[in-house]
Protein backbone atom coordinates (compact mmCIF):
# COMPACT_ATOMS: atom_id res chain seq x y z
CA UNK A 1 0.00 0.00 0.00
CA UNK A 2 1.25 3.46 -0.90
CA UNK A 3 1.15 5.19 2.47
CA UNK A 4 2.06 8.54 0.96
CA UNK A 5 -1.28 8.59 -0.88
CA UNK A 6 -3.14 7.76 2.33
CA UNK A 7 -4.81 10.44 4.44
CA UNK A 8 -2.58 10.64 7.47
CA UNK A 9 -2.92 12.50 10.77
CA UNK A 10 -0.45 14.92 12.29
CA UNK A 11 0.93 12.93 15.22
CA UNK A 12 2.94 15.54 17.13
CA UNK A 13 0.11 17.91 18.09
CA UNK A 14 0.51 18.30 21.87
CA UNK A 15 -3.21 17.67 22.47
CA UNK A 16 -3.15 14.16 21.01
CA UNK A 17 0.51 13.17 20.55
CA UNK A 18 0.22 10.72 23.46
CA UNK A 19 -2.54 8.84 21.62
CA UNK A 20 -0.38 8.31 18.54
CA UNK A 21 2.73 7.49 20.59
CA UNK A 22 0.75 4.78 22.38
CA UNK A 23 -0.58 3.26 19.14
CA UNK A 24 3.03 2.91 17.96
CA UNK A 25 3.57 0.78 21.06
CA UNK A 26 0.42 -1.27 20.50
CA UNK A 27 -1.72 0.44 23.12
CA UNK A 28 -5.06 2.24 22.77
CA UNK A 29 -5.46 5.19 25.15
CA UNK A 30 -8.27 7.61 25.86
CA UNK A 31 -8.42 10.56 28.22
CA UNK A 32 -9.84 10.31 31.74
CA UNK A 33 -10.77 12.89 34.36
CA UNK A 34 -10.40 11.45 37.82
CA UNK A 35 -12.42 14.22 39.48
CA UNK A 36 -15.40 13.81 37.14
CA UNK A 37 -14.94 10.05 36.59
CA UNK A 38 -15.42 10.70 32.86
CA UNK A 39 -13.68 9.44 29.73
CA UNK A 40 -13.06 11.60 26.66
CA UNK A 41 -12.39 10.93 23.01
CA UNK A 42 -11.50 12.50 20.57
CA UNK A 43 -8.86 14.20 22.73
CA UNK A 44 -9.41 17.51 24.48
CA UNK A 45 -7.15 20.20 25.95
CA UNK A 46 -8.54 19.61 29.44
CA UNK A 47 -11.66 18.15 31.03
CA UNK A 48 -14.76 19.87 29.58
CA UNK A 49 -16.55 19.17 32.86
CA UNK A 50 -14.17 20.79 35.37
CA UNK A 51 -11.24 22.17 33.31
CA UNK A 52 -8.96 19.92 35.31
CA UNK A 53 -6.16 17.83 33.82
CA UNK A 54 -6.86 14.70 31.81
CA UNK A 55 -4.82 11.53 32.20
CA UNK A 56 -4.31 8.95 29.44
CA UNK A 57 -5.74 5.56 30.36
CA UNK A 58 -6.04 2.32 28.38
CA UNK A 59 -9.27 1.38 26.64
CA UNK A 60 -10.30 -2.27 26.58
CA UNK A 61 -8.76 -4.56 24.01
CA UNK A 62 -12.17 -5.68 22.86
CA UNK A 63 -15.35 -3.84 22.06
CA UNK A 64 -18.66 -3.98 20.29
CA UNK A 65 -19.71 -2.67 16.91
CA UNK A 66 -21.99 0.37 17.25
CA UNK A 67 -22.43 0.78 13.50
CA UNK A 68 -20.62 0.07 10.25
CA UNK A 69 -20.61 0.91 6.55
CA UNK A 70 -19.24 -0.70 3.43
CA UNK A 71 -17.56 2.03 1.44
CA UNK A 72 -17.82 1.93 -2.37
CA UNK A 73 -16.31 4.23 -5.04
CA UNK A 74 -15.91 7.01 -6.04
CA UNK A 75 -13.02 7.54 -3.61
CA UNK A 76 -9.53 8.98 -3.49
CA UNK A 77 -7.23 6.71 -5.54
CA UNK A 78 -5.41 5.08 -2.62
CA UNK A 79 -8.73 4.06 -1.06
CA UNK A 80 -10.55 3.31 -4.31
CA UNK A 81 -8.04 0.56 -5.07
CA UNK A 82 -9.13 -1.30 -1.91
CA UNK A 83 -12.88 -0.69 -2.12
CA UNK A 84 -15.33 -1.92 -1.12
CA UNK A 85 -14.01 -1.86 2.44
CA UNK A 86 -15.49 -1.79 5.92
CA UNK A 87 -15.43 1.10 8.36
CA UNK A 88 -16.79 0.42 11.83
CA UNK A 89 -17.68 2.47 14.87
CA UNK A 90 -16.66 0.56 17.97
CA UNK A 91 -17.48 1.06 21.63
CA UNK A 92 -14.39 -0.28 23.42
CA UNK A 93 -14.96 -2.06 26.71
CA UNK A 94 -13.96 -0.39 29.95
CA UNK A 95 -14.44 3.19 28.77
CA UNK A 96 -18.18 3.94 28.96
CA UNK A 97 -19.55 6.38 26.42
CA UNK A 98 -16.52 6.27 24.14
CA UNK A 99 -16.91 5.47 20.43
CA UNK A 100 -14.11 5.22 17.89
CA UNK A 101 -13.92 4.89 14.15
CA UNK A 102 -11.78 2.09 12.77
CA UNK A 103 -11.43 -0.50 10.06
CA UNK A 104 -12.65 -4.06 10.28
CA UNK A 105 -9.75 -6.34 9.34
CA UNK A 106 -9.46 -10.09 8.89
CA UNK A 107 -5.87 -10.13 10.19
CA UNK A 108 -3.69 -7.25 11.38
CA UNK A 109 -1.70 -7.37 8.12
CA UNK A 110 -4.70 -7.55 5.79
CA UNK A 111 -5.78 -4.78 3.45
CA UNK A 112 -8.88 -2.91 4.59
CA UNK A 113 -10.82 -4.47 1.70
CA UNK A 114 -10.26 -8.04 2.90
CA UNK A 115 -13.15 -7.85 5.37
CA UNK A 116 -15.72 -6.90 2.76
CA UNK A 117 -17.44 -10.31 2.89
CA UNK A 118 -17.16 -10.83 6.66
CA UNK A 119 -20.67 -11.19 8.08
CA UNK A 120 -21.07 -8.56 10.76
CA UNK A 121 -23.88 -7.00 12.71
CA UNK A 122 -24.29 -4.20 15.19
CA UNK A 123 -23.42 -5.54 18.63
CA UNK A 124 -20.82 -8.03 17.40
CA UNK A 125 -17.68 -8.34 19.53
CA UNK A 126 -14.37 -7.25 18.04
CA UNK A 127 -10.82 -7.27 19.32
CA UNK A 128 -8.24 -4.55 18.97
CA UNK A 129 -5.33 -4.77 16.55
CA UNK A 130 -2.92 -2.24 15.07
CA UNK A 131 -1.98 -1.41 11.53
CA UNK A 132 1.24 0.54 10.92
CA UNK A 133 1.11 2.89 7.92
CA UNK A 134 4.27 4.99 8.32
CA UNK A 135 7.03 5.42 10.86
CA UNK A 136 4.80 7.62 13.01
CA UNK A 137 1.25 6.58 12.06
CA UNK A 138 -0.24 3.38 13.47
CA UNK A 139 -4.01 3.06 13.30
CA UNK A 140 -6.07 1.11 15.82
CA UNK A 141 -8.29 -1.39 13.96
CA UNK A 142 -10.62 -4.26 14.85
CA UNK A 143 -11.10 -7.95 14.08
CA UNK A 144 -14.48 -9.64 14.56
CA UNK A 145 -14.45 -12.35 17.23
CA UNK A 146 -18.10 -13.28 17.76
CA UNK A 147 -21.70 -12.32 17.23
CA UNK A 148 -23.57 -10.16 19.68
CA UNK A 149 -25.02 -13.14 21.50
CA UNK A 150 -21.57 -14.23 22.70
CA UNK B 1 -38.17 39.50 16.56
CA UNK B 2 -41.20 37.30 15.90
CA UNK B 3 -42.68 38.17 12.45
CA UNK B 4 -40.79 41.49 12.42
CA UNK B 5 -38.79 40.64 9.30
CA UNK B 6 -39.95 38.94 6.11
CA UNK B 7 -38.55 37.34 3.01
CA UNK B 8 -39.85 39.73 0.37
CA UNK B 9 -38.01 38.52 -2.70
CA UNK B 10 -36.66 35.24 -4.05
CA UNK B 11 -34.43 34.63 -7.04
CA UNK B 12 -32.85 31.62 -8.70
CA UNK B 13 -30.80 30.75 -11.72
CA UNK B 14 -31.59 27.59 -13.62
CA UNK B 15 -30.09 24.44 -12.08
CA UNK B 16 -27.87 22.00 -13.95
CA UNK B 17 -24.41 20.68 -14.63
CA UNK B 18 -21.39 22.07 -16.42
CA UNK B 19 -22.51 25.71 -16.51
CA UNK B 20 -20.05 28.04 -18.24
CA UNK B 21 -20.93 31.05 -16.05
CA UNK B 22 -18.74 31.78 -13.02
CA UNK B 23 -20.10 31.46 -9.52
CA UNK B 24 -20.11 35.27 -9.29
CA UNK B 25 -22.19 35.53 -12.45
CA UNK B 26 -24.64 32.92 -11.18
CA UNK B 27 -24.89 34.64 -7.80
CA UNK B 28 -25.41 38.06 -9.41
CA UNK B 29 -28.24 36.66 -11.55
CA UNK B 30 -30.01 35.08 -8.58
CA UNK B 31 -29.68 38.23 -6.44
CA UNK B 32 -30.84 40.48 -9.31
CA UNK B 33 -33.86 38.21 -9.78
CA UNK B 34 -34.64 38.30 -6.06
CA UNK B 35 -34.46 42.12 -5.96
CA UNK B 36 -36.72 42.36 -9.02
CA UNK B 37 -39.13 39.92 -7.42
CA UNK B 38 -39.27 42.13 -4.33
CA UNK B 39 -39.40 45.40 -6.25
CA UNK B 40 -36.46 46.75 -4.27
CA UNK B 41 -33.58 48.67 -5.87
CA UNK B 42 -30.07 47.25 -5.39
CA UNK B 43 -28.94 50.58 -3.95
CA UNK B 44 -31.23 50.02 -0.96
CA UNK B 45 -29.33 46.89 0.10
CA UNK B 46 -27.26 47.61 3.21
CA UNK B 47 -26.86 44.10 4.67
CA UNK B 48 -25.60 40.78 3.34
CA UNK B 49 -25.00 37.30 4.70
CA UNK B 50 -23.68 34.13 3.11
CA UNK B 51 -22.08 30.74 3.79
CA UNK B 52 -18.39 30.72 4.79
CA UNK B 53 -18.01 28.18 1.99
CA UNK B 54 -19.02 30.86 -0.52
CA UNK B 55 -15.93 31.42 -2.63
CA UNK B 56 -16.71 34.97 -3.75
CA UNK B 57 -16.17 37.83 -1.29
CA UNK B 58 -19.17 40.01 -0.43
CA UNK B 59 -17.60 43.13 -1.95
CA UNK B 60 -17.63 41.53 -5.39
CA UNK B 61 -21.38 41.13 -5.18
CA UNK B 62 -21.80 44.63 -3.75
CA UNK B 63 -19.79 46.33 -6.49
CA UNK B 64 -21.24 44.26 -9.32
CA UNK B 65 -24.86 44.60 -8.27
CA UNK B 66 -24.61 48.21 -7.09
CA UNK B 67 -25.51 47.72 -3.45
CA UNK B 68 -25.49 50.76 -1.17
CA UNK B 69 -23.10 51.20 1.72
CA UNK B 70 -23.15 47.98 3.73
CA UNK B 71 -23.58 48.24 7.49
CA UNK B 72 -24.00 44.50 8.10
CA UNK B 73 -22.15 41.53 6.63
CA UNK B 74 -21.85 38.12 8.18
CA UNK B 75 -21.08 34.52 7.35
CA UNK B 76 -21.99 31.21 8.95
CA UNK B 77 -19.84 28.11 8.90
CA UNK B 78 -20.52 24.35 8.66
CA UNK B 79 -21.52 23.90 5.03
CA UNK B 80 -25.11 22.80 4.66
CA UNK B 81 -25.85 23.71 8.27
CA UNK B 82 -25.52 27.41 7.45
CA UNK B 83 -28.47 28.13 5.14
CA UNK B 84 -31.22 29.01 7.59
CA UNK B 85 -28.67 30.57 9.93
CA UNK B 86 -27.55 33.23 7.48
CA UNK B 87 -31.17 34.17 6.79
CA UNK B 88 -31.80 34.29 10.53
CA UNK B 89 -28.71 36.40 11.24
CA UNK B 90 -29.58 38.87 8.48
CA UNK B 91 -33.14 39.06 9.82
CA UNK B 92 -31.76 39.72 13.29
CA UNK B 93 -29.64 42.52 11.87
CA UNK B 94 -32.74 44.10 10.36
CA UNK B 95 -34.79 43.60 13.53
CA UNK B 96 -32.10 45.31 15.60
CA UNK B 97 -31.61 48.18 13.17
CA UNK B 98 -28.16 47.22 11.89
CA UNK B 99 -29.57 47.02 8.36
CA UNK B 100 -32.76 47.82 6.46
CA UNK B 101 -32.63 45.55 3.44
CA UNK B 102 -30.51 42.41 3.35
CA UNK B 103 -29.72 39.89 0.64
CA UNK B 104 -28.64 36.34 1.44
CA UNK B 105 -27.53 33.81 -1.15
CA UNK B 106 -25.72 30.65 -2.15
CA UNK B 107 -23.94 30.37 -5.50
CA UNK B 108 -22.23 27.15 -6.34
CA UNK B 109 -20.60 25.18 -9.09
CA UNK B 110 -20.67 21.79 -7.52
CA UNK B 111 -20.92 19.63 -10.64
CA UNK B 112 -17.14 19.82 -11.14
CA UNK B 113 -15.57 16.84 -9.36
CA UNK B 114 -12.65 18.90 -8.06
CA UNK B 115 -15.11 21.14 -6.19
CA UNK B 116 -16.11 18.38 -3.76
CA UNK B 117 -14.58 18.90 -0.37
CA UNK B 118 -13.81 15.25 0.20
CA UNK B 119 -11.84 15.09 -3.05
CA UNK B 120 -9.33 17.59 -1.72
CA UNK B 121 -6.64 15.96 0.37
CA UNK B 122 -4.51 18.02 2.69
CA UNK B 123 -0.94 16.79 3.22
CA UNK B 124 -1.67 15.76 6.84
CA UNK B 125 -4.84 16.20 8.87
CA UNK B 126 -4.61 18.21 12.07
CA UNK B 127 -8.30 18.89 12.67
CA UNK B 128 -11.19 16.72 13.86
CA UNK B 129 -11.14 14.73 10.62
CA UNK B 130 -7.96 13.01 11.81
CA UNK B 131 -10.29 10.76 13.87
CA UNK B 132 -12.20 9.43 10.85
CA UNK B 133 -10.61 9.99 7.45
CA UNK B 134 -7.40 7.95 7.92
CA UNK B 135 -9.63 4.84 8.15
CA UNK B 136 -11.21 5.67 4.80
CA UNK B 137 -14.34 7.36 6.14
CA UNK B 138 -13.77 10.09 3.59
CA UNK B 139 -17.06 11.53 2.46
CA UNK B 140 -20.12 13.04 4.11
CA UNK B 141 -22.15 10.13 2.71
CA UNK B 142 -20.02 7.66 4.69
CA UNK B 143 -20.65 9.55 7.88
CA UNK B 144 -24.40 9.69 7.32
CA UNK B 145 -24.44 6.00 6.32
CA UNK B 146 -23.03 5.08 9.75
CA UNK B 147 -25.96 6.84 11.39
CA UNK B 148 -28.44 5.34 8.93
CA UNK B 149 -27.30 1.79 9.73
CA UNK B 150 -27.63 2.50 13.45
CA UNK B 151 -31.08 4.02 12.92
CA UNK B 152 -32.17 0.89 11.02
CA UNK B 153 -30.93 -1.23 13.93
CA UNK B 154 -32.63 0.88 16.60
CA UNK B 155 -35.98 1.37 14.88
CA UNK B 156 -36.48 -1.46 12.41
CA UNK B 157 -36.21 0.74 9.32
CA UNK B 158 -34.56 -0.46 6.12
CA UNK B 159 -33.40 0.62 2.68
CA UNK B 160 -37.06 0.41 1.68
CA UNK B 161 -37.73 3.29 4.04
CA UNK B 162 -35.11 5.41 2.31
CA UNK B 163 -36.42 4.28 -1.06
CA UNK B 164 -39.79 5.75 -0.15
CA UNK B 165 -38.10 9.08 0.54
CA UNK B 166 -36.18 9.07 -2.74
CA UNK B 167 -39.22 8.09 -4.80
CA UNK B 168 -41.52 10.58 -3.06
CA UNK B 169 -39.13 13.47 -3.66
CA UNK B 170 -38.64 12.37 -7.25
CA UNK B 171 -42.40 12.42 -7.71
CA UNK B 172 -42.41 15.99 -6.44
CA UNK B 173 -39.79 16.96 -9.02
CA UNK B 174 -41.53 15.39 -12.00
CA UNK B 175 -43.74 18.38 -12.73
CA UNK B 176 -41.27 21.03 -11.54
CA UNK B 177 -39.67 22.49 -14.66
CA UNK B 178 -36.77 23.91 -12.61
CA UNK B 179 -35.87 20.47 -11.26
CA UNK B 180 -32.88 18.63 -12.69
CA UNK B 181 -34.99 15.46 -12.44
CA UNK B 182 -38.03 17.01 -14.14
CA UNK B 183 -39.87 14.31 -16.12
CA UNK B 184 -37.45 11.58 -14.96
CA UNK B 185 -39.46 9.09 -12.88
CA UNK B 186 -37.82 6.80 -10.32
CA UNK B 187 -39.36 3.53 -9.11
CA UNK B 188 -38.71 1.71 -5.85
CA UNK B 189 -37.30 -1.18 -7.91
CA UNK B 190 -34.83 1.16 -9.62
CA UNK B 191 -33.88 2.53 -6.23
CA UNK B 192 -33.24 -0.98 -4.88
CA UNK B 193 -31.14 -1.89 -7.93
CA UNK B 194 -28.93 1.21 -7.82
CA UNK B 195 -25.23 0.95 -7.11
CA UNK B 196 -24.08 1.34 -3.54
CA UNK B 197 -22.08 4.41 -2.55
CA UNK B 198 -21.74 3.74 1.16
CA UNK B 199 -23.78 0.69 2.09
CA UNK B 200 -26.59 1.00 3.29
CA UNK B 201 -26.80 4.15 1.12
CA UNK B 202 -27.02 3.93 -2.67
CA UNK B 203 -26.77 6.46 -5.46
CA UNK B 204 -30.35 7.72 -5.01
CA UNK B 205 -29.82 8.41 -1.31
CA UNK B 206 -27.37 11.13 -2.38
CA UNK B 207 -28.23 14.63 -3.50
CA UNK B 208 -27.63 15.82 -7.03
CA UNK B 209 -24.42 17.61 -7.94
CA UNK B 210 -25.59 20.97 -9.23
CA UNK B 211 -24.49 24.33 -10.56
CA UNK B 212 -26.71 27.26 -9.76
CA UNK B 213 -27.50 30.06 -7.35
CA UNK B 214 -30.37 31.02 -5.07
CA UNK B 215 -30.99 34.31 -3.25
CA UNK B 216 -33.53 35.90 -0.95
CA UNK B 217 -34.21 39.54 0.03
CA UNK B 218 -35.23 40.45 3.56
CA UNK B 219 -36.97 43.58 4.81
CA UNK B 220 -38.68 44.88 7.95
CA UNK B 221 -42.37 44.16 8.37
CA UNK B 222 -43.61 47.67 7.51
CA UNK B 223 -41.42 47.74 4.41
CA UNK B 224 -42.42 44.19 3.46
CA UNK B 225 -46.08 45.13 3.22
CA UNK B 226 -45.24 47.63 0.44
CA UNK B 227 -43.26 45.12 -1.61
CA UNK B 228 -44.40 43.44 -4.78
CA UNK B 229 -44.97 39.95 -3.31
CA UNK B 230 -46.82 38.51 -0.38
CA UNK B 231 -44.31 38.50 2.53
CA UNK B 232 -43.12 35.26 4.12
CA UNK B 233 -42.58 36.33 7.73
CA UNK B 234 -39.75 34.88 9.77
CA UNK B 235 -41.79 33.81 12.75
CA UNK B 236 -38.81 32.16 14.47
CA UNK B 237 -35.32 30.98 13.64
CA UNK B 238 -32.54 29.20 15.45
CA UNK B 239 -29.08 27.74 15.28
CA UNK B 240 -27.85 24.59 17.02
CA UNK B 241 -24.49 23.12 18.00
CA UNK B 242 -24.97 20.45 20.63
CA UNK B 243 -22.94 20.07 23.82
CA UNK B 244 -19.87 18.02 23.02
CA UNK B 245 -20.71 17.84 19.30
CA UNK B 246 -18.01 18.03 16.68
CA UNK B 247 -18.60 18.63 13.01
CA UNK B 248 -19.16 15.57 10.82
CA UNK B 249 -18.84 12.75 11.67
CA UNK B 250 -20.99 13.25 14.73
CA UNK B 251 -20.88 9.74 16.19
CA UNK B 252 -18.90 10.58 19.32
CA UNK B 253 -21.58 12.39 21.34
CA UNK B 254 -23.89 10.83 23.91
CA UNK B 255 -26.86 10.64 21.51
CA UNK B 256 -25.98 11.23 17.85
CA UNK B 257 -29.69 11.34 16.99
CA UNK B 258 -30.40 14.22 19.36
CA UNK B 259 -27.64 16.57 18.33
CA UNK B 260 -27.54 19.87 16.42
CA UNK B 261 -31.09 19.60 15.09
CA UNK B 262 -32.49 18.87 18.53
CA UNK B 263 -30.80 22.01 19.89
CA UNK B 264 -32.07 24.11 16.98
CA UNK B 265 -35.56 22.63 17.38
CA UNK B 266 -35.74 23.42 21.08
CA UNK B 267 -34.78 27.04 20.48
CA UNK B 268 -37.09 27.34 17.48
CA UNK B 269 -40.20 26.14 19.28
CA UNK B 270 -39.35 28.22 22.38
CA UNK B 271 -39.45 31.32 20.21
CA UNK B 272 -42.62 30.40 18.39
CA UNK B 273 -46.37 30.82 18.95
CA UNK B 274 -46.99 27.58 17.07
CA UNK B 275 -45.78 24.02 17.53
CA UNK B 276 -44.80 21.04 15.40
CA UNK B 277 -48.45 19.98 14.98
CA UNK B 278 -49.22 23.33 13.30
CA UNK B 279 -46.69 22.87 10.48
CA UNK B 280 -48.43 22.36 7.14
CA UNK B 281 -45.43 21.89 4.87
CA UNK B 282 -41.71 21.37 5.52
CA UNK B 283 -38.53 21.78 3.52
CA UNK B 284 -35.98 19.51 5.20
CA UNK B 285 -32.30 19.46 4.32
CA UNK B 286 -31.72 16.32 2.29
CA UNK B 287 -28.17 16.07 1.01
CA UNK B 288 -28.74 12.42 2.03
CA UNK B 289 -32.11 10.74 2.40
CA UNK B 290 -31.69 9.60 6.05
CA UNK B 291 -31.36 13.22 7.16
CA UNK B 292 -35.10 13.56 6.54
CA UNK B 293 -35.82 10.78 9.06
CA UNK B 294 -33.47 12.25 11.65
CA UNK B 295 -34.84 15.77 11.17
CA UNK B 296 -38.53 14.79 11.27
CA UNK B 297 -37.85 13.34 14.71
CA UNK B 298 -35.51 16.03 16.01
CA UNK B 299 -37.99 18.81 15.18
CA UNK B 300 -40.83 16.90 16.84
CA UNK B 301 -42.75 16.32 13.60
CA UNK B 302 -42.64 12.58 14.38
CA UNK B 303 -41.92 10.75 17.62
CA UNK B 304 -38.53 9.11 18.16
CA UNK B 305 -38.26 6.11 15.83
CA UNK B 306 -41.58 6.89 14.15
CA UNK B 307 -40.33 8.74 11.06
CA UNK B 308 -39.71 5.53 9.13
CA UNK B 309 -43.32 4.36 9.37
CA UNK B 310 -44.45 7.92 8.62
CA UNK B 311 -42.57 8.17 5.32
CA UNK B 312 -43.47 4.60 4.35
CA UNK B 313 -47.16 5.38 4.77
CA UNK B 314 -46.89 8.37 2.43
CA UNK B 315 -46.78 11.00 5.16
CA UNK B 316 -44.35 13.29 3.33
CA UNK B 317 -46.01 13.15 -0.09
CA UNK B 318 -47.77 16.17 -1.59
CA UNK B 319 -50.55 13.84 -2.65
CA UNK B 320 -52.28 12.87 0.55
CA UNK B 321 -49.46 13.20 3.05
CA UNK B 322 -50.07 14.75 6.47
CA UNK B 323 -46.86 16.78 6.13
CA UNK B 324 -45.61 17.27 2.56
CA UNK B 325 -41.81 17.55 2.57
CA UNK B 326 -39.50 19.01 -0.08
CA UNK B 327 -42.34 19.84 -2.39
CA UNK B 328 -40.11 20.94 -5.30
CA UNK B 329 -38.05 17.74 -5.16
CA UNK B 330 -35.42 18.89 -2.67
CA UNK B 331 -31.70 18.29 -2.95
CA UNK B 332 -32.34 14.71 -4.06
CA UNK B 333 -34.39 15.62 -7.13
CA UNK B 334 -34.62 19.40 -7.74
CA UNK B 335 -31.04 20.62 -7.23
CA UNK B 336 -28.41 20.73 -4.52
CA UNK B 337 -27.67 24.38 -3.87
CA UNK B 338 -26.50 23.58 -0.36
CA UNK B 339 -30.09 23.56 0.87
CA UNK B 340 -30.81 27.17 -0.10
CA UNK B 341 -33.40 26.19 -2.73
CA UNK B 342 -35.41 24.69 0.14
CA UNK B 343 -35.89 28.23 1.46
CA UNK B 344 -37.20 29.63 -1.83
CA UNK B 345 -39.61 26.69 -2.14
CA UNK B 346 -40.84 27.40 1.38
CA UNK B 347 -41.56 31.00 0.35
CA UNK B 348 -43.41 29.88 -2.79
CA UNK B 349 -45.61 27.62 -0.67
CA UNK B 350 -46.55 30.56 1.57
CA UNK B 351 -47.25 32.76 -1.45
CA UNK B 352 -49.46 30.03 -2.92
CA UNK B 353 -47.35 29.86 -6.08
CA UNK B 354 -45.59 26.49 -5.70
CA UNK B 355 -45.70 23.92 -8.47
CA UNK B 356 -46.95 21.36 -5.96
CA UNK B 357 -48.94 23.76 -3.86
CA UNK B 358 -50.12 22.55 -0.46
CA UNK B 359 -53.62 24.03 -0.30
CA UNK B 360 -53.80 26.97 2.06
CA UNK B 361 -50.28 26.50 3.45
CA UNK B 362 -49.76 29.19 6.08
CA UNK B 363 -46.75 27.75 7.95
CA UNK B 364 -43.53 26.21 6.67
CA UNK B 365 -40.58 24.79 8.54
CA UNK B 366 -37.24 24.96 6.72
CA UNK B 367 -34.23 23.14 8.14
CA UNK B 368 -30.52 23.01 7.39
CA UNK B 369 -28.16 20.04 7.63
CA UNK B 370 -28.85 17.60 10.46
CA UNK B 371 -25.35 16.12 10.33
CA UNK B 372 -23.47 19.36 11.09
CA UNK B 373 -24.01 22.30 13.43
CA UNK B 374 -27.24 23.60 11.96
CA UNK B 375 -30.09 26.09 11.81
CA UNK B 376 -33.80 26.35 11.07
CA UNK B 377 -36.44 28.85 9.94
CA UNK B 378 -40.12 28.95 10.75
CA UNK B 379 -41.93 30.91 8.05
CA UNK B 380 -45.57 31.97 7.88
CA UNK B 381 -47.67 34.28 5.78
Amino acid sequence: MAAEAWILPVTDNPVDAAFWAATRQGRLLVQHCEACASHHFPPRVFCPGCHGPLAWVPAGESGRIWSFVTVHPPLLPAYQALAPYRVVVVEPEGVPGIRMIGNLLTTPDADIGASRDTAIAIGDRVRLCFRQLTEDVTLPCWIRISSKEN
Amino acid sequence: MKDQVAIVGIGETSFGKGFTESELELGCSAIRNALQDAGIAAGEVDGVACYTMEETPEFEYARNLGFGDLSFFSRVHYGGGAGCGIVGQAAMAIATGQANVAVVWRARKRSGKASRVWAQTPPRLNNHWKWSQPWGLLRPVDEVALLARRYFHDHGASRDTLGHIAVTLRNHALNNPRAMMHNRPLSLAEYQAARMISDPLCLFDNCLESDGAVAVVLARRDHAQDCRQRPAYIHAWSQGLARGQQNMPDVFGADPFASASAVAARKLWQGSDIGPADIQVAQIYDAFSPLILFSLEAYGLCGRGEAAAFVESGGIAVNGGRLPVNTAGGSLSEAYIHGFNLITEGVRQLRGTAQNQVAGAATCLVTSCDATPTSALLLRN
